[in-house]
């Protein structure tokens, strides 16, 4: 095989691109755990990675700049390429929400709970498993399973629907707790936008393998 | 919308010898557009060109089997006049093959000998072909200095001018820009975009990216084999063949 070294900074890149995602897939955990068990210093923490999760978004820009710049990549390769630098984006988005789901365990501090969190938690697994299963299907270029992982969005949209109506509810009866409601209700949001992400990327997969563009759900 | 195609190939085979080196191809040149071959070395892309206006068959053992139309008319028939043909059908080398003479008797050549006498009608058709190769500029105020001074990039626009002053409707180019510099290439290709407006254009490009950068259409060709061949973007974004892949991404080999 010919051209060992361009081929060996594709490979990199994607390397990269994997880093990237287990990155976001911890934060994304880091995130609704610190939301679920009240741990302000975990939602710190997360605050923290997020810089991280950023500055390699950069690195990974970069390296895709250089390699279009000097190697002006085409067919598979440029997909490739161009694949990277648009899941790059949806996963620094993710991290974002991941910060924004932290600020609402500050927020929320040590307060009672207005109900059991149960859907959230549970929005959170699949969002996770989505960007696992999408990872999987990046590096192994499994077009079954990223469609598989963009399929799992449904679940994810049903399981906001059932926290929206679940926290409409309880502020309806009681207007006090509009505030954390209220909060809660974002948080199933970020989780629901993470899954959305998730969707984006198994769509950049599968134009990467097969050519093919397309809108999923 | 596929054009209405200028060059039709059917089935063509072509053998120096024993040697096959175009096997049953056939494909459809549209009007008016820069269509691209690419392929490694030894695929069969120069004797393919050098068929369209019967070059090829100046070399012993030539044969072929096999139709090529032009505007529909087979140009193998035996009242093709191959003379004729020629000049419907230009060729520019590689190499710039400038004729020892001054500029202007390079490109008066071809007309001169068509018959047209007249100093002033000669003068004109010069200017056209130099302005129409984005050379005029360049050498408008030194007509009649050799050409063999000129740099290889503008001799090489001589040599397209020289091809243009038979009012060709076809012009194959065979690595037209493979000696030359990022200029002279530059406005070589700016003049090809602006003459597929007038005429069809089949180049054998020196590099991918300069099929890339003019070409509508390309096809890729191995070992006398024609791979696949689409638009350009189509192609150089997701080839259909993993052959076409692999060259495009340089992993052929």
């Amino acid at each position: 095989m010919s051209r060992e070294y361009f081929t060996n900074q594709i490979l990199n890149v994607k390397k990269e691109v994997l880093r990237m995602g287990e990155m976001v897939e911890e934060i994304i955990d880091s995130a609704v755990v610190s939301l679920k068990t009240q741990d302000l210093d975990l939602a710190k923490k997360v605050i923290g990675d997020d810089k991280e999760i950023n500055q390699l978004e950069l690195e990974i820009e970069k390296e895709c700049m250089m390699i279009i710049t000097l190697q002006q990549p085409l067919a598979s390769d440029l997909r490739t390429i161009a694949s990277a630098l648009k899941i790059i984006t949806d996963l620094e988005r993710m991290a974002d929400n991941a910060v924004n789901i932290a600020n609402i365990t500050l927020d929320i501090g040590k307060e009672p709970f207005i109900k059991t969190l149960v859907d959230i938690p549970n929005m959170a697994k699949i969002a996770q498993e989505m960007l696992k299963l999408s990872l999987e299907a990046f590096v192994n270029e499994d077009l079954e399973l990223a469609e598989k992982a963009a399929m799992m969005d449904e679940k994810v949209d049903i399981l906001y629907d059932t926290v929206l109506n679940d926290v409409l509810d309880i502020i309806i009866e009681k207007k006090e707790f509009t505030k954390q409601g209220t909060k809660l209700l974002f948080a199933g949001r970020y989780l629901e936008r993470i899954a959305d992400h998730s969707t984006n990327i198994c769509e950049r997969i599968i134009y990467m393998i097969s050519g093919k563009l397309k809108h999923i759900n | 919308m596929r054009e209405q195609s200028k060059i039709n190939i059917k089935n063509l085979n072509f053998y120096y010898g024993e040697k096959q080196v175009i096997k049953d191809l056939s494909l459809e040149i549209p009007k008016n557009e820069i269509f691209a071959i690419l392929g490694p070395a030894n695929s069969g892309i120069t004797t393919l060109l050098r068929t369209l206006n019967r070059l090829c068959h100046l070399t012993p053992e030539a044969r072929q089997e096999g139709e090529v139309f032009l505007d529909g008319k087979n140009i193998f028939d035996s009242d093709v006049s191959v003379t004729e043909l020629r000049r419907r059908v230009g060729m520019v080398f590689d190499v710039p093959t400038t004729l020892p003479m001054s500029i202007f008797d390079n490109v008066a050549l071809g007309p001169s000998l068509r018959g047209i006498k007249s100093k002033k009608i000669l003068e004109e058709e010069v200017e056209k072909a130099l302005r129409m190769s984005a050379l005029w500029d360049d050498v408008k105020d030194r007509l009649h200095t050799p050409a063999a001074r000129l740099s290889g990039g503008q001799q090489q626009r001589l040599c397209i001018a020289r091809v243009l002053a038979l009012e060709p409707e076809v012009i194959l180019l065979d690595r037209p820009c493979s000696a030359l510099d990022p200029i002279s290439t530059a406005k070589i290709e700016e003049s090809l975009m602006q003459l597929k407006e007038e005429l069809t254009i089949i180049i054998a490009p020196h590099s991918i990216q300069q099929a890339g950068r003019i070409a509508d259409r390309v096809a890729f060709m191995l070992m006398g084999d024609l791979i696949e061949e689409g638009p350009t973007q189509d192609v150089f974004s997701v080839p259909k063949d993993q052959r076409t892949n692999d060259y495009l991404t340089g992993r052929y080999g």
